[in-house]
């Protein structure tokens, strides 16, 4: 199954969770298993039109998804999908 | 032509002109270079250090904060005697101290869109170390508008990023970044908190990536974002791309000069708790230590996180941290009267807007939150 990694300002979000393990074979599946399982984390990915947040940035491996097939973005068994925060801390 | 160096400086840089990528001639180019370094906290801190030890030749510093007790945790550039001085007249006295050869300038004000062109105007490269949303798409779309690189860095608890946007030659902050996350959503460090040597290796890096520029060796980071998790002492580049509907660097931009950037992100330009909800909502330490003689059953809520309560605690108070109060509001009765405090008045402010639309009119944000009860009211609490 490939895993999620949530950085660390979502993490309050999923009870403290640094990454999720979730079955999916595209992108969408993924974050929607997230969101299901930690509701909280809802309204830090998608607005209210359920779309993702311009600021949510989501990368395979190297690749920020928009420069894959987007939220359709096929994952394998073992992938990463990587959560990039906006912070601002300095 | 490039500027000579003494037999002093020779001696100084001794390490620097051994390296063949440096040598004679990357020396002077860095003692002929000029960097801008906005914020003097905790990336500026070891960033203007380096800049300045490295033998740049003219460090501009921006920040119009003072030295606070707090800040010396991880602001490794003050000091316990620097306590309440200005930060750049701190700042820039260590840097000649380290290196006397330099010029350090200092600009004791808040970077805004009215001052940041007339700033900006002498420096080669801007160092970004600061501490809120604002200023951070300022100094992009400074150096987008001007055509110089900003050198990138950014720090939340044992998260860090850095990157080199340079719109020349790469994508800019706001091809990874379009718009700012919504007020409230994203804790900043006065808040969350952040690992003291967390800014240490952020900001070395930063420094590293502006002598890069200024040497013309090596890859630099533009193009690629690096990641840093201290946690698992993990680091990861991912690649970035040039938005072509970038509003400031793409094909069509829509933005040709500098806006109202505290409007843009819906908060102010700086990382001090605020503390405030306003005065129709406020209540003081001392009236809330006179409102609880008189209704003892008053409740109080708090919304910071439970390891917050070992610091500090108000006898009586229940906690709902602020990640969960939306999902618990069914805890509290928009009949009683309700008190929501946190550590200084930010978080409750939030915690109040979201009772305020669900219709709750009784409750009263604790002006200041905990450490003001503590300067106010019961000096036996600790002020963190």
């Amino acid at each position: 199954m490939p895993t999620l990694k949530i950085p660390t300002p979502l993490r309050p979000y999923a009870e403290g969770q640094s990454t999720l393990t979730l079955p999916g074979e595209v992108v969408e599946e993924i974050l929607e298993g997230a969101v299901e399982t930690y509701p909280l984390l809802k309204k830090h990915l998608f607005n209210d039109e359920g779309k993702l947040r311009p600021f949510v940035n989501l990368f395979l491996g190297e690749e920020n998804v928009n420069q894959l097939e987007g939220l359709k973005t096929p994952l394998s068994d073992g992938d990463t999908l990587l959560i990039i925060p906006s912070i601002a801390g300095g | 032509m490039l500027p000579e160096l003494s037999h002093k400086e020779i001696h100084r840089y001794s390490r620097h002109l051994l390296i063949p990528d440096v040598g004679l001639e990357g020396q002077k180019k860095l003692k002929a270079a000029a960097v801008l370094i906005v914020g003097t906290g905790g990336l500026g801190s070891p960033v203007a250090l380096y800049l300045a030890a490295a033998g740049v030749g003219r460090i501009g510093l921006v920040d119009y904060d003072v030295v606070d007790f707090s800040n010396l945790q991880r602001q490794v550039i003050h000091g316990e005697s620097r306590l309440g001085d200005l930060k750049v007249h701190s700042a820039r006295e260590r840097m000649l101290d380290i290196n006397p050869e330099i010029q350090v300038d200092v600009y004791n004000e808040v970077i805004n869109s009215e001052n940041a062109f007339r700033i900006a105007e002498p420096y080669d490269i801007i160092v970004d170390g600061t501490d809120n949303f604002p200023t951070r798409y300022l100094v992009n779309d400074l150096c987008v508008l001007t055509g110089k690189p900003n050198v990138y860095g950014s720090i939340f608890r044992f998260d860090g990023q850095a990157s080199v946007f340079d719109a020349e030659s790469g994508p800019c902050y706001r091809c990874l970044f379009p718009e700012p996350p919504p007020p409230g959503l994203v804790p900043s460090c006065a808040e969350g908190g952040v690992l003291g040597v967390l800014p240490g290796t952020i900001g070395s890096i930063q420094a590293t990536e502006t002598l890069k520029i200024i040497l013309g060796i090596g890859e630099t980071l533009v193009g690629r974002l690096l990641l840093y998790d201290a946690l698992d002492l993990s680091f990861q580049t991912v690649k970035l791309h040039k938005n072509p509907k970038c509003k400031v660097c793409g094909e069509h931009p829509e933005i040709t000069g500098l806006i109202d950037y505290e409007a843009f992100c819906g908060v102010p330009a700086h990382d001090h708790d605020e503390g405030s909800a306003g005065d129709e909502w406020d209540i003081t330490a001392s009236q809330l230590s006179s409102r609880l003689k008189e209704h003892p059953e008053l409740r109080l809520i708090d919304v910071r996180e439970p390891h917050e309560r070992e610091i500090s605690n108000l006898e009586g108070s229940e906690l709902i941290p602020l990640g969960q109060f939306a999902a618990r509001l069914n805890e509290l009765d928009s009949a009683e009267e309700l008190v929501i405090f946190c550590k200084a008045g930010t978080r409750s402010t939030r915690a109040l807007e979201i009772l305020a639309s669900a219709g709750f009119k009784k409750v009263k944000n604790l002006k200041g939150g905990i450490n003001a009860w503590a300067i106010d009211v019961d000096p036996s609490l600790p002020i963190y």
